[in-house]
């Protein structure tokens, strides 16, 4: 019954529902991210403004794992800086990439505290972290 | 015609009654992707490495003996069991993948020098849209190194072969048409007599893919009437590691060597080869020995239980899988929901019953982690066929001799189970 820890309410909830989904305008920078293990996909924008994220905007498609974890990155990230948004992407892929013995910071991840169970999972870690490590790329291309 | 005792079988596979973390039961409906051994299997390869191990062919001592004789029995078997006019007509290879290459790779290969394999701008390959991906890459490649255009049949809505533009498709410029016996996605069984009547009238060669076909029914590649077969011992109870190609001889003797090295050879000299008679034409270097053993082994476990009851006790459980998939609201079989011409391979999607799609990997993950069903969940290899449909991957169950349809029960215990989480 490990797997049903995997699946959290928080996660399946952002899956049916997603944050801040569809391809928007105005971006300063658009990319594109394939698991090739699985077919997950994503496309991502970002539009960043005097130094804070004004926006990411995405469509993809993919199991739960990877289409929640762009909704809960979207929520994260909007509104705050860029060095703040790249300091929870990092912390959440040390969780990620933590084997599931790495504890969870949850002041810096908020709600992607959520995929603590993913960690475990080993063939799913890049579920997660598919739209975090676009969202990476995006920003470091804009800059 | 005697049944097929499924008890008695699945007693010979150790794997069957061992428990997954948890205490989880393992229900392995995963045969497609590759099938489980017998003790038979497991005996024989670990008899022969224990004790009669040493390479084949060029070893001049009793175990070189031992080990060659093992070897060439193991042809000897694989070729009666598909009903080969000669043993020398059965080439080991790797995979099916490799025996597909093989072939592939005798057309426009430049020390090719029979007109039937000659390839350049203008010649046509015809392959179709339903098939794995072993069976689609080496004939971009080949069209790709001789100039020339790779075509494809289309797919039914219902997963069939569309043959309405059969004459069109397959023409005097078609050098070769290579499709699938049985698709490892749809279970589809093709029907071949219309493509190879057409061929055969356009002067094009024939290959069948029948990776999916030759473990779970008779084939004979006699009455089949096509020019080359391949197919994998891992999916037949045999081990990894080693493939078949069968072809006809007379063109085996036409083409050109694929890997060149040890073994292949006649004499060699510094600037030049000739090469050894076929089959070992096309086995360079050290074969897998102890896995053709292990193909042989395999071979006579399914000839023991028979092919016959092997592929009625399928299709008992197949019709069953059907009906009772059938019964899950929300959940649509990417494939025939009949058994005419279909194999034991169901793949489908599944959404909840509110309609809310579920990925196939959530599908498998809850399945394996809850039930301990193992089921393939992706694009199986057949990305285009996937993208036919406009789905980006289905879940799959694909039965074989040793599954139950207790099993098939806990499959759709296992599916609402899911919806339930997904609701």
């Amino acid at each position: 019954m490990i797997a049903e820890s995997m699946y959290q309410e928080l996660i399946l909830e952002h899956y049916k529902h997603p944050q801040g989904r569809g391809l928007r305008e105005p971006y300063d920078t658009e990319v594109h991210h394939v698991n090739p293990t699985c077919g997950d996909e994503i496309t991502l924008r970002v539009k960043v403004e005097s130094g804070k994220v004004a926006d990411v905007s995405y469509e993809g498609q993919g199991c739960s794992i990877s289409q929640a974890a762009a909704s809960v990155l979207h929520e994260l990230a909007a509104g705050n800086t860029v060095e703040e948004t790249l300091a929870v992407v990092d912390e959440f892929t040390r969780l990620m990439q933590g084997r599931g013995t790495v504890e969870a910071d949850e002041d810096v991840l908020g709600d992607a505290v959520a995929f603590a169970g993913v960690a475990k999972f080993p063939a799913r870690v890049k579920c997660a972290l598919l739209a975090w490590m676009a969202y990476k790329d995006a920003v470091v291309r804009s800059s | 015609m005697n049944g097929l005792d499924v008890e008695r079988i699945r007693k010979d596979f150790p794997v069957l009654s061992r428990e997954l973390p948890g205490g989880r039961p393992l229900i392995y409906l995963d045969s497609g992707n590759s099938s489980q051994k017998p003790v038979q299997v497991i005996d024989a390869m670990r008899d022969h490495l224990a004790l009669h191990y040493s390479n084949v062919g060029r070893a001049h001592h009793a175990l070189g003996a031992e080990s060659t004789e093992a070897y060439e029995n193991a042809r000897d078997k694989v070729a009666a069991f598909i009903g080969a006019p000669s043993r020398d007509e059965v080439v080991f290879t790797k995979n099916a993948s490799e025996a597909i290459n093989l072939v592939a790779y005798a057309f426009g290969n430049p020390l090719n020098t029979d007109e039937r394999f000659r390839l350049g701008p203008g010649d046509e390959i015809v392959i179709t849209e339903m098939e794995h991906h072993s069976n689609i890459v080496p004939w971009q490649f080949a069209a790709q190194r001789g100039g020339a255009t790779l075509r494809w049949f289309g797919v039914t809505d219902e997963g069939r072969l569309d043959l309405s533009n059969l004459d069109e498709l397959v023409n005097e410029r078609t050098k070769i048409v290579a499709f699938a016996h049985q698709s490892n996605v749809l279970g589809t069984v093709n029907s071949i007599s219309p493509i190879l009547a057409r061929a055969r009238q356009v002067g094009a060669l024939v290959l069948l893919d029948s990776s999916q076909a030759v473990p779970h029914k008779p084939v004979d590649v006699t009455e089949l009437g096509v020019d080359f077969v391949a197919f994998t011992g891992h999916k037949m109870v045999g081990p990894s590691g080693i493939g078949v190609l069968w072809g006809r001889s007379e063109l085996l003797d036409a083409m050109p060597p694929f890997l060149g090295g040890g073994e292949m050879i006649e004499a060699v000299w510094m600037d030049r080869a000739t090469f050894a008679p076929i089959p070992h034409k096309f086995e360079a270097g050290t074969p897998p020995i102890v896995e053709a053993v292990g193909l042989g082994a395999a071979v006579d476990y399914l000839t023991e239980v028979g092919m016959p009851q092997v592929k009625a006790w399928e299709q008992h459980l197949t019709g069953y899988a059907l009906d009772a998939l059938a019964e899950i609201p929300g959940l649509t079989v990417i494939g025939p929901r009949t058994l005419v011409a279909r194999g034991g391979t169901v793949s489908f999607t599944l959404k909840t019953p509110g309609g809310f799609d579920i990925h196939p990997h959530d599908v498998g993950q809850i399945l394996d982690d809850v039930f301990g069903i193992a089921v393939r969940v992706g694009h199986h290899c057949a990305r285009p066929l996937h993208l036919r449909f406009g789905i980006p991957a289905t879940t799959r169950a694909s039965l074989y001799l040793y599954n139950t349809t207790d099993e098939i029960d806990a499959l759709v215990r296992g599916l609402r189970h899911v919806q339930k989480v997904f609701e």
